[in-house]
């Protein structure tokens, strides 16, 4: 089962005249956010992103853009006000541990 | 790490009796001759490198738990380098991995009965997303390591198999140009792997879905309690006076096991909200309602509030009251915000939104339930 947030959101475009086909953002995407219809990446399901920036990050033509950042509360918080926490600098303790490799 | 630069005592060995291969490796594999999870060295043209475990062993298992407690957390470090996994050669593939050992242990324990190379790159003991969510895990630390290592004089696939995951850190077409090694991006869990390498590395569809169930979600509350405790006791000793100060000022006698005593159960009620919004929201996420985090925590919180005010506080006068339904659905809204940064599938810019919409609710609802709360010892 895929968990949802948010509508409406997120900052992910897709710019399909730059698309190369190449289909490396249907793989890194950890939402399955896009689908390679024939020669063309598209957005499938846009609020499915949690915005990691993995495929702008990986589209050499780049034709994917996306304000890529850590959805953690802290790091919105350390931001907004300009706190010095214990998250998000070097020595954060990022609790995602052990969920992938 | 302090006692990073322990010689290797079978390294030297080696290279006082070798006459011939003893090439020196380029690896400072600091301390991690000692460790538990090496098995032997074996000689490759890069020169020794060591062979991992693939089962992990109790002592691995204690160092995961106190890790998930946040005891010793930040130093929780593999050496970086190159490692053997059974009996690799050059054309075996190339895994690559982050230095905190709950990753690299995660890792290595599906890896047995395999003969492969893994490639721990420094990530300063972050796991692999949050590590390529902040660049830790990234380009140029892939580059640096294949570099520092030597790893086009050992194999001849010149291939990299990264964890999907890092894909937020790693430019795979960067890697390759300046490399010369081709990034494939294997699956998210390390469980598949085996599978993925056997299919010619090649990944399904499920292999490339974060999955987030009810045990992935359990074991990341503890780290999140454990950074509640500071803040739990200094609101016990605001309690705690607030009794002390509505005793002296009556004029009664002054007990202190009574004090303490009421200080607790004056403490129960905030004390569940904690455990809702870090705990029960967390374990019944995808059954709440609402698509917002900070709205599951404030349904739960409500349903707490109900609960104690019906079942167990029902002395409690009007402002009291009052202080439960404003602070308790705040605190457990606000710990369930706080678990976006632990959630695998939260955007930033969702959260921003939720943020900038909440958190001046359950600022004001938080400061009227303390003030209610305050005054209710004096009158």
């Amino acid at each position: 089962m895929k968990f949802r947030y948010l509508k409406n959101v997120v900052t992910l475009e897709l710019d399909q005249n730059k698309c190369n086909g190449c289909g490396l953002c249907t793989e890194v995407c950890p939402q399955q956010v896009f689908t390679l219809n024939g020669k063309v990446s598209s957005i499938e399901d846009r609020d499915a992103c949690l915005e990691c920036g993995a495929c702008a990050r990986n589209c050499a033509p780049g034709a994917v853009s996306v304000r890529a950042g850590v959805g953690c509360a802290y790091a919105v918080l350390k931001d907004m006000y300009n706190i010095k926490s214990r998250c998000c600098d070097d020595d954060c303790g990022c609790s995602l541990d052990g969920i992938q490799y | 790490m302090s006692e990073g630069q322990t010689k290797l005592p079978m390294v030297d060995d080696h290279q006082a009796d070798s006459c011939c291969a003893g090439k020196q490796s380029a690896i400072d594999y600091g301390n991690a001759a000692e460790a538990g999870w090496v098995n032997g060295l074996i000689e490759t043209a890069i020169g020794p490198v060591y062979r991992i475990n693939t089962t992990l062993e109790s002592r691995d298992l204690l160092g995961s738990f106190k890790a998930r407690w946040g005891v010793g957390r930040m130093s929780y470090i593999v050496p970086p380098g190159l490692y053997a996994v059974g009996n690799p050669d050059q054309s075996s593939p190339v895994l690559v991995s982050a230095n905190y050992k709950l990753s690299f242990d995660s890792l290595r324990r599906e890896l047995s009965g395999l003969n492969l190379w893994v490639l721990v790159i420094d990530t300063k003991g972050i796991n692999v997303w949050c590590a390529a969510g902040k660049g830790t895990f990234g380009t140029e630390e892939v580059i640096r390591m294949v570099n520092v290592t030597r790893l086009h004089e050992l194999v001849l696939n010149k291939t990299l198999i990264m964890p999907q995951l890092s894909a937020p850190g790693v430019t795979a077409f960067e890697v390759r140009r300046r490399s010369g090694f081709k990034v494939i991006f294997g699956p998210v869990r390390a469980a598949d792997i085996p599978a993925f390498l056997k299919a010619g590395n090649r990944a399904d569809k499920a292999m490339r879905r974060t999955c987030f169930g009810l045990l992935d979600r359990l074991v990341l509350t503890p780290v999140e309690l454990t950074a509640l405790v500071k803040p739990l006791i200094y609101f016990t000793l605001f309690l705690f006076l607030l009794n002390l100060v509505s005793v002296l000022l009556v004029g009664d006698s002054f007990q202190p096991v009574f004090l303490i005593g009421q200080t607790f159960f004056d403490l129960a009620p905030f004390l569940g909200a904690v455990l809702v919004g870090a705990v029960f929201v967390p374990a019944l996420l995808p059954y709440l309602p609402g698509r917002a985090l900070s709205w599951k925590g404030l349904v739960l919180g409500l349903i707490w509030a109900f609960i104690y005010k019906g079942l167990l506080g029902s002395e409690a006068g009007l402002l009291e009251t009052a202080s439960y339904f404003l602070i308790i659905p705040a605190v457990a809204a606000f710990l369930s915000i706080n678990f976006t940064g632990s959630t695998t599938y939260t955007s930033l810019s969702g959260v921003v939104k939720e943020m900038k919409f909440t958190l001046p609710l359950i600022i004001a609802a938080a400061g009227l339930g303390l003030i209610a709360l305050t005054i209710s010892y004096f009158i």
